[in-house]
């Protein structure tokens, strides 16, 4: 039974509440949690999250977490990349389409190109590994569940 | 398109075209080796000088638009002031414009608000990239960042693998073959080998296209554009100076540009460019032109899916039925709607810069029939589709045989 996304920061917290920003989202997955931003007038759900509210401009925002599960849109097998990727290739990447009805791009890993199959089912897990320099961003990917 | 003043806008618009070309020029493409970018620059403004006796290009051009993609390639950043001085214009205005691969279709648009503004008489536009000198990971890793870096790029993705993505999602939903797609490399290849500027010009098979190497899956190698060093250039003006200098303008009847979401994941559809369709849109509304009156067409085939997905975005077939175009050849420059007879970026090569204007050169060419082998006959309306990533922008044009 899917569950209901779940609203990260309480009214009373407010001002505490963490920036909406790309930063961010990548310090929430550091932490394993892969949050979007909420806009309270529109009810949008923001991914990438955004400081602004691009349906209705409205600044009233909060952070939502995200059902880590979903189907797999379309993916490829990447061959030839860029020369920090080189070493992994070839790999695979996808656009999921997560149960939340927002869609993410990143790495498909633990299955084979040949097995992989649109419309398959998918989780988001997290790389805690973070970089020593800009950007300071960790990877998520996608796997089976 | 989306606005609230189109009534006005057609009347003002459709009582005459929006300006007039009287000159184009094109570098060789290809691997230019030991040239600089400046340099191909100006071999492409040197044809479109020569082209035009009547043209003082001293005393008549004011001002450069120029589409330049990527600094990295040259380092080299402010480059417009640099073209404009190999060019020998200095000291008119020169501004670049930067949107990807479709850097000069924008430029050209810029050209057009120029010279309709009333600010300018004569203008240049152009574009320009120099490439093949750097590694093929360097030029992925460039190219890559016309798309967006914190949720594609930083997770591996390169140009190559967003079309394999719309690839997938139009085989998937359309059933699409890979076949199709190496059809119109076929094709493509087929016109290049007719254009003695083009890149490549050497014809292949489908057994080639079908066997080479992969590069993103379900992409290949035949299925990519080229990796190319070129520049090009029109020179625009209002219609009524058109004769002053030459006998056969081509003019420019419509134009739009939209944009949509850099990144793709982000986007309602991934087996169409709405950016690109809205442009189209507003091109067509302009020129009071339907897509079935067009006689020739120069399609942004940055990928051969791309060719495939721009068929049905320009409205020359219905969503999903671009591969049956390419299988039963109705895009050949013999068939009923001719694409990409100058070779298109698959084999006449993708200079990225330069691409928007390169299209509409071979559509100046085709409109005053100086197209020699490839030439379209008769043809009298024209269309160039320019792509800027992976569809965050695009710009689309309509020509008429002035």
């Amino acid at each position: 039974m899917p569950q209901q996304p779940c609203t990260f920061i309480g009214e009373d917290e407010m001002s505490e509440v963490p920036p909406f920003t790309i930063e961010q989202f990548y310090k929430f997955i550091s932490e394993k949690k892969l949050m979007a931003a909420k806009c309270l007038e529109c009810t949008s759900l923001l991914l990438p999250p955004r400081n602004i509210c691009p349906k209705c401009f409205s600044t009233n925002l909060e952070w939502t977490k995200l059902r880590k599960r979903g189907k797999l849109v379309t993916y490829t097998v990447i061959h030839i990349s860029p020369a920090q990727f080189q070493p992994m290739a070839p790999y695979s990447i996808g656009i999921v389409k997560l149960e939340d009805d927002l869609h993410l791009l990143g790495m498909i890993r633990g299955v084979k190109p040949k097995k992989i199959k649109v419309g398959m089912d998918l989780i988001v897990d997290f790389d805690t590994d973070l970089p020593s320099q800009w950007p300071v961003w960790p990877q998520y990917f996608f796997k089976p569940p | 398109m989306h606005n609230t003043h189109s009534d006005w806008k057609d009347e003002f618009l459709v009582r005459k075209p929006l300006v007039s070309i009287v000159s184009a020029g094109l570098s060789k493409f290809g691997k230019r080796e030991g040239m600089y970018g400046r340099e191909i620059f100006a071999e492409a403004v040197k044809e479109a000088f020569e082209r035009s006796p009547n043209l003082n290009p001293k005393r008549d051009i004011e001002a450069l638009f120029v589409g330049h993609m990527g600094e990295s390639f040259e380092h080299q950043g402010h480059t417009a002031p640099t073209l404009l001085d190999w060019a020998g214009l200095l000291p008119i205005p020169a501004t670049r414009i930067e949107s990807a691969c479709s850097s000069s279709g924008a430029a050209l648009r810029c050209g057009i608000f120029a010279v309709l503004s009333g600010l300018h008489d004569i203008v240049m536009v152009g574009g320009v990239e120099k490439m093949t000198h750097r590694s093929t990971s360097d030029v992925t890793e460039f190219l890559a960042m016309a798309s967006d870096f914190p949720f594609e790029q930083w997770h591996g993705m390169t140009f190559p693998g967003l079309y394999a993505l719309m690839a997938t999602a139009h085989m998937h939903r359309y059933g699409t073959t890979e076949e199709q797609m190496a059809m119109v490399a076929v094709k493509n290849h087929h016109n290049g080998a007719l254009n003695p500027k083009a890149h490549m010009q050497k014809e292949i098979t489908l057994e080639k296209a079908m066997s080479s190497r992969m590069i993103a899956w379900p992409l290949k190698l035949y299925d990519c554009s080229l990796i190319t060093d070129g520049a090009s250039c029109l020179v625009l003006t209002k219609p009524e100076l058109a004769r002053k200098f030459t006998e056969t303008p081509v003019h420019i009847v419509g134009s739009g540009q939209a944009s949509d979401a850099i990144g793709l994941y982000e986007r309602e559809d991934f087996t169409t460019l709405k950016a690109a369709k809205l442009a189209a849109r507003e091109a067509y509304r302009m020129a009071k032109i339907e897509s079935r009156k067009v006689d020739v067409t120069e399609i942004h085939d940055c990928f051969t899916i791309a060719e495939i997905i721009a068929y049905e975005d320009l409205g020359f077939c219905k969503p999903g039925k671009g591969g049956d175009l390419a299988e039963k050849g109705t895009t050949t420059i013999e068939g009923e709607i001719p694409v990409n007879t100058s070779g298109g970026l698959k084999s006449k090569g993708h200079p990225v810069g330069a691409t928007g204007t390169a299209q509409a050169y071979e559509i100046y060419l085709q409109l005053t029939e100086q197209a020699e082998r490839r030439q379209v006959k008769g043809a009298e309306i024209g269309l160039t589709h320019n792509v800027g990533g992976s569809g965050a922008t695009a710009a689309v044009h309509l020509y008429r045989r002035g």
